[in-house]
């Protein structure tokens, strides 16, 4: 969905996108990583399992709710990657205390 | 560390924009201790998103964004060189007036205290619910406007712009200095008769015009198709944004697009004032609720200050300019500063502000929505992404149920009980009550906020000395 544009800095680090290794700048957000890397949905709604993916990147949606390094419900566009980083696509995932 | 250990800041400030930058800066001047908190990684808030990195890494990208971004280089040194305690990465999910401010940093929950709160989230997108709006592939003009300045990152593939505002045009412009050009920006208000008789004090305001005017022959010089004046936009697909259909002079077109950026000018982030009890008032031209605030940005609890985008919209420069005036309202209400002293002191600041909330109401009247953005006519358009409660219910819940107000909506449909605690659809919400009932917005009210604001786990409670209202934890 979404490219780097010419004259980026050339470094990258390595995520891992459900389970697949990719690479991706460092200072990125895992939703970030996920509009680069990502086909499509990143999560699908708890109610009715349609799919959704990162809304307004500022934190206010929580369209960008993943499971990162194990952990559900993190707000992807608010989580800065680190080498190593696991993302996964939080599929129909309900809020914790349900 | 046990929160017990910490200091009392003399001033919190929540949020690092330009209007929490700025006031920080004046604090440190006047000697406040002052502990600024915000939840991105770097400082710079929306307008200023990324900046630092981009003038390190990317400066041919620091042309392209143009000089009303670089400006903001300058308020990020001065506010780096000021002796204050910034704390990035930091989510506040709580604030007291009493002085406790609750937050989570690095997945863990930690409290500071402070004798008064200067509150700067600043603002958000008003949403503009049209059928397909939840597809992926749609995203605001913010977030792509954000990606392009943290990340450097660009649309692939065809991409459509729609709905009104600055930011939509800025947004275009941007991306086409980057060789990257939309397929159509489609536009849906531009009230110039409503606006007109506020022109004179808009052309009052250095810059304003001529920027606006500059982005639109950027734009046609490029060669970029604007419909104007379009209605019943419906994005289309089924997993993913395929292509978006719309109404202009009385054609139906379609236009393919793999993404589609949404806007409808700013409202202010309002979930930590309205969490706070602070008192609001609705504004009727901006149609969103605004903080009550005295000249100063003193809100109604004695405590509590507010500045920036947050207290209602006034931009980047008058955002920076309220930050500044309130840091020294708050020195005043601590006994650091003489109330003359800061009249003197703030002058200037003061006139300035004048100066940039002028030229808002012919902005605020050129892009004032009409109702049916604002109230989709359509049944099926979902008004609450989370719970994804649609038009149709909420009109029934109304009209054949008596469902008076927001509050009882989310008892009958969970309508902004999700995780986004109604900052996504809580004016469309009251918008479709207010139509509905026909009776003015302003008698609908809004729904009650209490904290966390954000996503607090069990576990971050379990390490805290509990606030009392633990029992909204939603997450
Ligand atoms: C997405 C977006 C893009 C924009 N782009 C432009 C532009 O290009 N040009 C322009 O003139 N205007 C732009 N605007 C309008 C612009 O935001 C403002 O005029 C200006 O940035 C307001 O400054 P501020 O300091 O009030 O708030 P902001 O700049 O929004 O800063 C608020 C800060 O508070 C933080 N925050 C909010 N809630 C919490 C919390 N609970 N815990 C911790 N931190 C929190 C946020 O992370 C943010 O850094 C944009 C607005 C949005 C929403
Ligand atoms: S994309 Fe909206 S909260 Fe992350």
């Amino acid at each position: 969905m979404f490219k780097l544009l010419p004259d980026s800095p050339s470094e990258r680090i390595t995520v891992h996108v459900d389970g697949q290794a990719v690479s991706v700048p460092p200072g990125f957000t895992a939703a970030a990583a996920m509009l680069l890397h990502g086909t499509g949905s990143t999560r699908t709604t708890p109610v009715t399992g349609e799919p959704r993916a990162p809304y307004c990147m500022m934190g206010v949606c929580f369209e960008c709710l993943l499971q990162i390094d194990g952990e559900p419900n993190q707000q992807g566009c608010l989580v800065t990657v680190a080498e190593g980083m696991r993302i996964e696509r939080q599929l129909g995932k309900r809020k914790v205390d349900e | 560390m046990s929160a017990e250990q910490e200091p009392t800041f003399d001033l919190a400030i929540v949020g690092a924009g330009p209007a929490g930058m700025a006031a920080a800066a004046m604090a440190a001047e006047l000697k406040l201790s002052t502990v600024v908190l915000d939840e991105q990684p770097e400082p710079g808030g929306q307008i200023y998103r990324g900046i630092e990195r981009m003038a390190a890494s990317r400066p041919r990208h620091l042309e392209v964004l143009g000089p009303d971004y670089a400006a903001g280089l300058e308020l990020t040194r001065a506010f780096r060189a000021s002796a204050i305690e910034y704390r990035n990465g930091t989510q506040v999910w709580q604030a007291e007036p009493a002085g406790r401010i609750f937050f989570r940093r690095n997945g863990a929950a930690g409290i500071v205290r402070a004798k008064k709160i200067l509150i700067a989230p600043g603002a958000m997108e008003r949403p503009l619910p049209v059928p397909g709006w939840t597809l992926p592939g749609v995203l605001t003009c913010g977030a792509g406007q954000t990606v392009l300045k943290a990340h450097g990152l660009a649309p692939k593939g065809r991409f459509v712009l729609a709905g009104c505002g600055p930011l939509l045009l800025l947004l275009a412009a941007q991306l086409t200095r980057c060789g990257i050009k939309p397929a159509a920006i489609l536009q849906t208000t531009f009230n110039r008769w409503a606006a007109a008789p506020h022109l004179p004090s808009f052309l009052g305001t250095p810059g304003y015009l001529i920027k606006g005017l500059g982005l639109l022959r950027e734009l046609k010089a490029a060669g970029i198709p604007l419909y104007a004046n379009v209605s019943q936009i419906a994005i289309q697909g089924e997993t993913q944004a395929r292509a978006v259909e719309f109404v202009c002079n009385g054609t139906t077109r379609t236009i393919e697009a793999d993404t589609v950026f949404l806007h409808q000018g700013v409202i202010p982030n309002g979930n930590l004032a309205w969490s706070m009890n602070l008192d609001h008032r609705w504004d009727d031209v901006q149609r969103c609720y605004h903080p009550k605030l005295d000249a100063w940005g003193r809100s109604s609890n004695a405590a509590v200050l507010v500045a920036g985008d947050a207290g209602g919209i006034v931009g980047a420069k008058g955002a920076e300019l309220m930050g500044h005036i309130a840091a020294a309202a708050a020195a005043v209400d601590l006994g650091r500063l003489g109330a003359e002293q800061a009249s003197e002191r703030t002058r200037d600041a003061r006139r300035a502000l004048n100066k940039q909330r002028a030229a808002r109401p012919f902005l605020d009247h050129l892009y004032r929505p009409e109702q049916r953005w604002i109230a989709p006519p359509d049944a099926d358009t979902i008004v609450c992404r989370c719970e994804e409660v649609r038009a149709g219910e909420i009109r029934k819940l109304v009209s054949e149920q008596n469902c008076p107000g927001p509050n009882q909506l989310k008892s009958f449909v969970r309508c902004g009980m999700g995780p986004c605690q109604g900052r996504l659809c809580g004016l469309t919400a009251i918008e479709l009550i207010a139509e509905t009932r026909g009776v003015p917005v302003s008698e609908v009210g809004y729904y009650r906020i209490r904290p966390p604001i954000k996503p607090v786990t069990i576990g971050d409670l379990a390490t805290l000395d509990v606030p009392e209202r633990n029992d909204a934890v939603h997450m």
